[in-house]
């Protein structure tokens, strides 16, 4: 069986930061794997390790720069990595949730998966759409937030039965044919740390780069339908009354305020 | 060219972005010159599609196919109503549900699609959408301008349409090819009872990633001891077993509304804020000044946990534990 797991590199930004035009400029940016992703790669591992002959892929879109976080994969198990990057994609702007899918589609084929999972959204752009997009692109089946699945049920029968978490302490419990694309969410598993040993190995494997053409795809993939116009840093529309002073007056007045309200006694 | 809102529902029951979703579907009609159409797939249609029928809604269709969600036939029933109502644009909800079908939807369909936006604008055959990106640090416009256009709609952002419309309320017929159909809803599960319920209680001192490590949930305990208040927490917290589950305030957890809501080391991301914004008196403690939190906290502590809380739980008495 094979596994393939999307990773993506999140860019976060620290608490002050300045927008030039629709951009952050890189020296407030901070990169790392993407929270929700590190829960797919968790998920694809135990998997590897509950099944016999169980390959795991991980797969990026990304730039030279991304290798450090598609490393993370490898040191905490997957066997192999693929970076898609090209000049044309270095050039584009906001990619649109379809260009995601077509590309990772390309990958799809070449790799011929089982079972791809994704997180469930990207904690930069937020669309929370690549994974079920590229289902339906490739034709594969799909359950979106995915917080429990049973490893056994996927190895044994084909069938990928899981949780998928609704609103308001609600699961809903589904069974999808595989191949299946899973978005997965937060808290299905405990992603492992990355051993040393782990990080040592994964330093010296090659990772499988591809370029658009490697991948059978033309420049358009790229062409993006969205376009980014603007970025602010939102007005606050805070008019919350603010405690000052150092830590101990701040929690003199606040103590204040909690009897106030007459939650606390005395 | 139509606008097509499409209601989310589960167990007999409207949500409430079902009616959100009307408000920003009729804005874009508006703009656009156009007809509001709202559909409802599954489940006892004819009352869901009645309820649906809001001022401003010009038609309502009722596609009785299937029991509860399944996306295949949600992904089916909306190609097919796109085929005959061809809408310029499709208004999904940015629900668990929105998620598990609005993406497959918009490609199934070749529409441009732009998820979880808090403000939409038609103008001349561009689709202008407000979103949120970087934890909601910054806020970005996005522009499509090659229609026709998917868009799902975060919940809480548009007031509810309502009054009673004079929509024309009609079934609409879908043969679903159930050879397409690879998923199987086998039933809910509810999950999170326990030990306390923290939505009976009226003072909640909620911990969020903030604190760091396990070992440091020692000091907001101590802080719970000396208050009297009931423990909660966000999702991270929770994620990582340090807390279970009834705990967590939320989207996907409980929705609380006590008296005060003590929120140290949460930053506000809007799933969090969805369980809390009830509360009466909102009190946030976090490093960062410009943490979403503040925009509906109510009184701002801005400061390091780790020297407000001991400093609190002296205040009132408490020994605070070295952490
Ligand atoms: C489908 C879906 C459902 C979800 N459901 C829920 C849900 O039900 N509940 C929920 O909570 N989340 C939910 N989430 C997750 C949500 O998006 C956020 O990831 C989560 O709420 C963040 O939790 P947090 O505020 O504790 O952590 P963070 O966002 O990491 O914030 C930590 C905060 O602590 C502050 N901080 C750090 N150090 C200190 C210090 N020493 N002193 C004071 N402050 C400090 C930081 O400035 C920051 O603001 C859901 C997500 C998805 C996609």
């Amino acid at each position: 069986m094979k596994v393939l797991v999307t990773v993506k590199e999140v860019a976060t930004v620290e608490e002050d930061f300045e927008i030039s035009g629709t951009e952050i400029e890189d020296t407030y940016l901070d990169y790392d794997l993407n929270e929700w992703d590190d829960y797919a790669v968790e998920a694809g591992v135990q998997l590897s390790e509950a099944g016999d002959d169980v390959e795991v892929v991980a797969v990026t879109v990304g730039p030279e720069r991304a290798e450090e976080t598609i490393r993370m994969a490898l040191a905490k198990g997957a066997d192999r990595a693929v970076r898609v990057w090209d000049d044309d994609l270095a050039d584009a702007g906001l990619l649109d949730v379809g260009s995601k899918a077509e590309l990772l589609a390309a990958v799809v084929e070449a790799e011929d998966p089982d079972i791809v999972l994704s997180g469930v959204q990207a904690s930069d752009d937020n669309f929370g759409a690549t994974g079920v997009a590229l289902a339906e692109t490739v034709g594969f089946e799909w359950a979106a937030v995915v917080n429990a699945l049973d490893t056994e049920k996927v190895l044994e029968e084909g069938v990928a039965s899981v949780h998928r978490e609704l609103e308001g302490g609600v699961e809903e419990l589904t069974d999808v044919e595989l191949p299946a694309v899973l978005t997965i969410q937060t808290g299905i598993n405990e992603p492992r740390y990355a051993s040393l040993r782990g990080i040592r190995q994964a330093q010296s494997k090659e990772i499988d780069v591809q370029t658009l053409a490697d991948l059978g795809l033309d420049a358009s993939v790229a062409d993006s339908d969205l376009e980014l116009t603007a970025m602010y840093e939102p007005e606050s529309e805070s008019d919350a009354q603010y405690l000052e002073g150092d830590a101990s007056e701040q929690a003199a007045a606040l103590a204040d305020v909690l009897r106030e309200k007459g939650v606390v006694g005395e | 060219m139509t606008v097509l809102a499409v209601a989310d529902h589960r167990r007999g029951e409207l949500r409430d972005v079902s009616y959100e979703l009307l408000t920003a579907g009729r804005e874009l009609a508006d703009a656009a010159g156009t007809d509001l159409h709202a559909a409802v797939i599954s489940g006892d249609v004819d009352s869901l599609a009645d309820s649906l029928n809001r001022e401003g809604v010009d038609q309502v269709h009722a596609v009785p196919n299937g029991e509860e969600f399944n996306h295949d036939v949600y992904v089916q029933a909306i190609e097919a109503l796109a085929a005959d109502i061809d809408p310029e644009v499709l208004v999904l909800p940015n629900s668990v549900n929105g998620l598990d079908y609005a993406p497959a939807v918009a490609s199934r369909l070749g529409y441009t699609y732009v998820s979880d936006a808090v403000d939409v604008d038609y103008d001349g055959g561009t689709l202008e959408v407000a979103r949120e990106m970087y934890a909601s640090k910054v806020e970005t416009t996005v522009e499509a301008d090659e229609g026709p256009f998917a868009v799902s709609v975060r919940g809480g952002e548009w007031p509810a349409a309502e009054g009673v419309g004079d929509a024309d309320v009609s079934t609409f017929e879908v043969s679903i090819d159930e050879d397409a159909v690879r998923s199987t809803v086998r039933g809910f599960e509810e999950v999170g009872g326990g030990d306390v319920d923290i939505s009976e209680a009226n003072f909640l001192v909620s911990i969020g990633r903030g604190i760091e490590e396990e070992e440091n949930l020692e000091l907001i305990e101590a802080l719970v001891e000396a208050t009297g208040a009931t423990l909660s927490s966000s999702r991270p917290i929770v994620d990582n077993g340090w807390l279970p589950k009834n705990r967590q305030v939320g989207q996907s957890g409980k929705q609380v509304t006590p008296d005060v809501y003590l929120a140290i080391g949460i930053s506000g991301a809007v799933q969090h804020v969805a369980g809390m914004k009830g509360a009466e008196t909102i009190i946030a403690v976090n490093t960062d000044p410009d943490a979403p939190i503040y925009d509906i906290a109510d009184y701002g502590v801005v400061g390091d946990l780790f020297e407000v809380v001991p400093a609190l739980i002296e205040a009132f008495g408490g020994e605070p534990p070295n952490v």
